[in-house]
């Protein structure tokens, strides 16, 4: 049987985190294949909406990178994030999800080596946690 | 629909080493909406960026995909290629498979899969990109200082000098601020007047500065390059034009106010002038303590001037300006000596602050430069500095460095121990934080050669036994109580944001930090600017900062807004919100949600609008608004779920 490969969609802002998943590819750090990256400005444009349209449509994992607290180019937009994914947490709760399927992070620009070794131990988190199972809000 | 071209480059092996760009190009060609699709070597290079161009000829093509390395690297040099070719540079999308792909994957299977899902999110964006122009506004060629201290006067010049207008406004009624009134500055004491008042003279000649003193800006409308500022000048009693510094009106002067240039040490008349060199050169009239404003009661002065530059029923004035970008300046304001009673500062006249030690220095002060104590005018044979007052201490005060005070502590021991050679200073502190240039040699040539005794502790109590101040404190290094008697204590003063700077921070719409200083766009690469387009920020408004510093921030935010009149038009990112008005309930969660002030409720349809100016394209209205008015050019909702989908499909 063919090993069990999650989909996970990854929003990383422009700023730091892209910059970070950047680094990670110019210092030729190794992980897993499975996320692939939609950027943003900034982590707060990621809508509640979005994520669960990812789980719905069968993504396994939604990971999500911003700055860190306090160096956000927007100001306050991942304070905002932060807000956002706690609520979205309980609401994965409430649809019987595990929370661990969405990730917020704060990773930096200068932070390749935390993006690649961030998305190696959420694939396997979300690898252990198996194929979502279907959620009905299309 | 589009037709789009996809390029996929080899970047020698770098991408075609971990992803089958042959077998990519296949499995693409055939994707709905790719019309052309080629792979080449070196896309960047310039046959590959013809092979880009004579694809959009021949095949008609109004979008391009470019997968290769991050956009960071090529993303302008493709939008050129697109620019040269006729299309808008909205229309190009760069899949990144190098960075994101490639090099962080060893097998090539893996690799050309997770590229292929890169290559057709970026096709499925690009489906929906609309072409769009940079935002684009006027620019008025004038600049506004706020705060006449030492960093708006050398923001003011600097503008100045460069050619262009500048307003500067500053509360009191003259300019110099804080470091007019220090006696000599560290580390090479030169006197602080005279290094600044040539700079002032400077300023007040300037054919292109207008300086209104007694004022304040009480509103700004407007944009960055397009403000509309209103300043209130408070009643010019004096004419300044008419005064000729005859001194006749002080003189008849019955009202006695302590004098705030000497730190109160010294007493003015209520008809003064701040100090001699003053600038604008003129008396000025303190309306809150004058008798004459009451009808009959003085008048004193008015009768004496023989230039006739007295007028009693002056009145407030409101200017208007028009201006392009805003510099504050507003400086900084001692930590309130209150706050440490423990300190006994206001009970005992012989423990003072670090400013009013200044002014005793000082050779303009009210003592002549000469050092007596307070209380009885005696010569102090012993004298106490307790640095970090109300600084560095989270629970009880400030938790910050004031950044100066242990420079300028040493200097006033210095200046004490050059003046009264036989007496004894002791200085109370936590460390010594001597990070500027030369400052370092300063504090070591004052250990090993000026007899200063330092003492690792923080003071705990200041009492007064007979005629001396007892100073009790923990010496931490060798963990003895300590107790010094001495004849004068001075207390190096916490620093806080300036009075009045709080409800202008509120006027302007900026942003401060939790201490109140104004918060900059980024703490390391923009620390000139606000995060509020069109303003910027100089001096200790930011922070705790020394001269040098000052005068280096004060260039650099000259230099952004030199930059800034320089153009005609400025320009903006067209990526930013918008609103449609047939989704738009006017709830206005996005207008708090906004941290530009870029969305506006228009009152009478009831419909958010974004100020295209001042939206920075952040988008954390969109993910509030409840209703999906709210979108982002060129990242929709709708972009973005197209592209979700095709990650969750897999293929």
């Amino acid at each position: 049987m063919k090993d069990f490969e999650p989909k996970i969609v990854c929003f990383l802002c422009k700023w730091c985190t892209y910059s970070g998943a950047d680094l990670a590819g110019t210092s030729r750090m190794k992980y897993p294949p499975n996320g692939v990256v939609i950027k943003t400005l900034c982590s707060s444009r990621v809508d509640p909406q979005h994520v669960m349209l990812a789980f719905s449509e069968g993504c396994d994992g939604v990971f999500i990178g911003g700055c860190h607290p306090g160096d956000c180019h927007y100001q306050s937009g991942n304070y905002k994030t932060k807000r956002r994914v706690i609520l979205l947490k309980k609401v994965l709760e409430q649809l019987g999800l595990n929370t661990n399927r969405l990730r917020l992070e704060w990773i930096s620009a200068s932070e390749g080596k935390k993006f690649a070794e961030t998305m190696k131990e959420f694939t396997e988190e979300i690898k252990k946690l198996g194929p979502i199972p279907k959620i009905g809000c299309k | 629909m589009k037709r789009i071209g996809v390029f996929i480059c080899h970047c020698g092996i770098n991408i075609k080493d971990t992803v089958d760009v042959e077998r990519l190009t296949q499995e693409l060609e055939t994707y709905p909406g790719v019309t052309y699709i080629e792979n080449y070597m070196f896309m960047c290079s310039d046959p590959g960026q013809n092979n880009i161009k004579n694809a959009i000829r021949e095949h008609k093509l109004d979008g391009v995909v470019v997968a290769a390395c991050s956009p960071t690297l090529h993303e302008s040099t493709f939008q050129t290629v697109l620019k040269e070719s006729g299309l808008n540079e909205f229309q190009l999308e760069i899949a990144n498979i190098r960075e994101q792909c490639s090099w962080v994957h060893n097998d090539i299977e893996q690799g050309t899969h997770k590229a292929r899902l890169i290559v057709k999110t970026a096709i499925e964006k690009l489906k929906l990109n609309e072409s769009l122009y940079p935002v684009s506004a006027p620019v008025t060629k004038k600049a506004l200082v706020v705060g006449g201290g030492i960093s708006g006067i050398q923001a003011a010049l600097d503008i100045a000098d460069a050619g262009f207008q500048v307003i500067m406004v500053e509360k009191k009624p003259s300019i110099g601020g804080h470091m007019i009134q220090l006696s000599e500055t560290f580390p090479t004491l030169d006197c602080s007047q005279c290094i600044l008042t040539p700079k002032m003279v400077a300023l007040s000649k300037h054919k292109n500065i207008k300086l209104y003193v007694n004022s304040e800006v009480v509103s700004v409308d407007g944009y960055i390059g397009n403000f509309n500022v209103k300043i209130k000048q408070r009643a010019l009693y004096v004419d300044p034009d008419k005064c000729n510094l005859c001194d006749d009106c002080t003189e008849v002067c019955p009202v006695l106010v302590p004098n705030e240039q000497e730190e109160g040490l010294a007493w003015r008349k209520a008809i003064y002038i701040p100090f001699p060199q003053a600038i604008p050169a003129t008396y000025t009239l303190d309306v809150d303590h004058c008798l004459g404003l009451e009808p009959i009661a003085c008048g004193k002065c008015r009768e004496k001037c023989t230039a006739g530059a007295i007028n009693y029923d002056a009145k407030d004035k409101i200017i208007e300006e028009e201006v392009g970008a805003v510099i504050v300046a507003t400086g900084f304001d001692l930590y309130p000596v209150e706050n440490i009673p423990e300190y006994g500062y206001g009970k005992y006249p012989d423990v003072i602050t670090s400013l009013q030690f200044e002014r005793i220095l000082s050779a303009t002060g009210p003592t002549g430069g000469e050092i007596y104590r307070p209380s009885d005018g005696k010569v102090p044979k012993e004298i106490v500095f307790v640095q970090c007052s109300g600084s560095r201490d989270p629970e009880h005060h400030l938790s910050y460095c004031s950044k100066i005070c242990c420079m300028y502590t040493l200097k006033h021991a210095k200046l004490y121990k050059h003046k009264i050679h036989n007496g004894q200073p002791y200085i109370f502190y936590i460390d010594i934080r001597a990070g500027g240039k030369r400052y370092e040699e300063f504090v070591q040539q004052a250990v090993s050669e000026e007899g200063i005794v330092y003492i690792r502790g923080k003071v705990a109590k200041i009492y007064k036994e007979g005629d001396k101040m007892i100073v009790m404190g923990m010496d931490t290094l060798s963990g003895k109580k300590i107790e010094i008697k001495a004849d004068l204590v001075v207390l190096a003063m916490g620093i806080v944001p300036s009075e009045g700077s709080h409800d202008l921070v509120k006027t302007l719409k900026i942003n401060t930090d939790d201490k109140g200083f104004l918060s900059e766009a980024h703490p390391k690469l923009r620390p000139v600017e606000s995060l509020q387009a069109g303003f910027y920020l100089a001096g200790t408004s930011q922070g705790p900062r020394d001269i040098p510093d000052s005068v280096s921030q004060a260039s650099g935010a000259a230099s952004k807004v030199l930059a800034l009149l320089s153009s005609d038009k400025i320009y903006h990112s067209p990526i930013i919100a918008s609103v449609d008005k047939d989704l738009c309930s006017g709830c206005t969660i996005c207008v708090g949600t906004c941290p530009y002030g870029a969305r506006e409720l228009d009152e009478v349809t009831k419909v958010v609008e974004v100020n295209e100016i001042l939206c920075e394209g952040c988008g954390a209205c969109i993910s509030a608004c409840p209703s999906g008015a709210a979108q982002q050019k060129n990242l929709t909702d709708n972009q973005i779920d197209n592209m979700i989908k095709i990650i969750a499909s897999g293929k």
